[in-house]
């Protein structure tokens, strides 16, 4: 019987190792894995490599494994917001290493890592500084860059309902990147609202194959033991 | 000098969006273009987290916290929306589906590069997000901005001195003083805002502008 429901946040990142790369779904206040990233900052793996769209506001979520500075490096789009102080101070004091890459050629990387593809020429960056050192390409008269796959150690994802065999689906935007993150990692795990019986996601609508999932944990009550 | 207001500036890009058009619309000025946007034209608005057909923000009480624009707000989904991941979203753009994003901008060059994402302060931290897709992405780029710095400095120049967010991509640019068009041969004026003169506008400009055509 396939059965990928686990019974505690804890028990599902508690193989996640020193110096491993973990990607986390999530955009702006949107469908981040947050009960996940408690349990990995409660874990303590330190020496991380971050892959999100963002580097965290406030206290919370991405911010607290800052603030705990467990995290080496950060791979992300839009680092500095309102509210990103702990980003801010520790790139400040040069205790966090910043890998700036555009959105789209972001989600791609990631998407490229899940599909088995090595690289691709995007347009995106061409003739700008995120594109120096990189390979460019001329096709068709128009500039590319060459941009490499973005595979990680784990990838932690949020959807709203998941069944045994980790069929996922969102909630309206909170999807953003958490579909391509599933397919990237070779260890998938999913915060879920809700875990249904097999068969009762309509196969229809289903947007993450189980395929890609390792691990559905549904939420608990959020509490918060560091605050 | 005339010099339009933000929200005025925003009205004047409205009344160039086509019905029926695909558009983003970037954090700040350009989101405001919107709400002049008139009620007889059906312009679909993407968002670049994964949303096509975003709606006005929703009722006090009634956000859906997942439910945000771009810039973090809470919006709604309009009857016949979707929503998609961001490797999707950024396919969109990039594979030349939408027909139009407004940007804001630092500075823009006589040929169309635009510089929008980062100064030349480096002890500041950069953030990119989804400008440099939207740039290379969308049919046409149209900036919106003021015409020169709080300080007075131009920020339409032969070439841009902060770093570039695209090369030769910006369509049109509407600011305070006037509507510029970025056409092969050079800076054009589309429009004077009331009765700024072309030399009063031309001396605030760091490039040189080529008369209204007709």
């Amino acid at each position: 019987m396939i059965n990928k429901v686990w019974d505690s946040f804890e028990s599902a990142v508690s193989d996640v190792k020193d110096g491993d790369s973990v990607m986390i779904g999530g955009f702006g206040s949107s469908g981040f894995p947050l009960q996940l990233i408690e349990a990995l900052r409660q874990h303590g793996a330190r020496d991380l490599t971050v892959i999100s769209n963002n580097a965290g506001v406030g206290d919370e979520g991405i911010a607290s494994l800052l603030k705990d500075r467990l995290v080496r490096k950060i791979v992300c789009s839009f680092p500095r917001s309102a509210g990103s102080v702990w980003f801010e101070r520790l790139y400040e004091e040069g205790a966090i290493e910043l890998e700036l890459v555009p959105q789209g050629t972001l989600a791609e990387r990631i998407r490229a890592a899940g599909a088995g593809i090595g690289g691709f020429y995007t347009p995106t960056g061409y003739g700008t500084r995120l594109a120096e050192g990189k390979e460019t390409k001329v096709i068709d008269g128009r500039g590319y860059v060459l941009e490499t796959a973005l595979p990680a150690d784990v990838a932690l994802i949020k959807a709203q309902r998941a069944d045994a065999w980790g069929n996922l689906i969102y909630n309206t935007a909170g999807r953003n990147f958490n579909p391509p993150m599933a397919t990237a990692a070779t260890l998938t795990v999913a915060e879920v609202e809700r875990v249904e019986a097999v068969g009762d996601l309509d196969p229809e609508c289903i947007v993450t194959p189980g395929i890609f999932v390792d691990r559905v944990v549904a939420q608990k009550e959020w509490r918060n033991d560091a605050a | 000098m005339m010099r339009l207001k933000p929200a005025e500036i925003a009205e004047r890009v409205a009344q160039d969006i086509p019905d029926g058009a695909y558009v983003n619309l970037g954090i700040g000025m350009p989101t405001m273009v919107a709400n002049y946007v008139s009620d007889d034209r059906q312009v679909i608005y993407q968002s670049e987290n994964g949303i096509l057909g975003v709606g006005p923000a929703p009722a006090p009480g009634e956000e859906d916290p997942d439910l945000i624009n771009a810039g973090k707000q809470f919006v709604t989904l309009l009857p016949g929306g979707a929503y998609f991941d961001n490797a999707e979203s950024f396919a969109m753009m990039r594979g030349g589906h939408l027909d139009l994003a407004v940007l804001g901008a630092f500075q823009v060059s006589e040929k169309g590069d635009l510089a929008n994402w980062a100064t030349n302060n480096d002890t500041y931290p950069p953030a990119v997000g989804g400008a440099m897709d939207l740039a290379v992405g969308a049919k046409q780029v149209f900036v919106i901005m003021s015409h020169t710095t709080k300080s007075g400095e131009p920020k339409i120049l032969e070439s841009c001195n902060y770093p570039l967010t695209g090369a030769a991509v910006v369509k049109r640019i509407y600011t305070d003083l006037a509507v510029l068009d970025v056409t092969d041969d050079g800076l054009r004026v589309r429009q004077l805002h009331g009765d700024n003169t072309f030399d009063e506008v031309q001396a605030l400009t760091g490039a040189t502008l080529l008369p209204a055509q007709n």
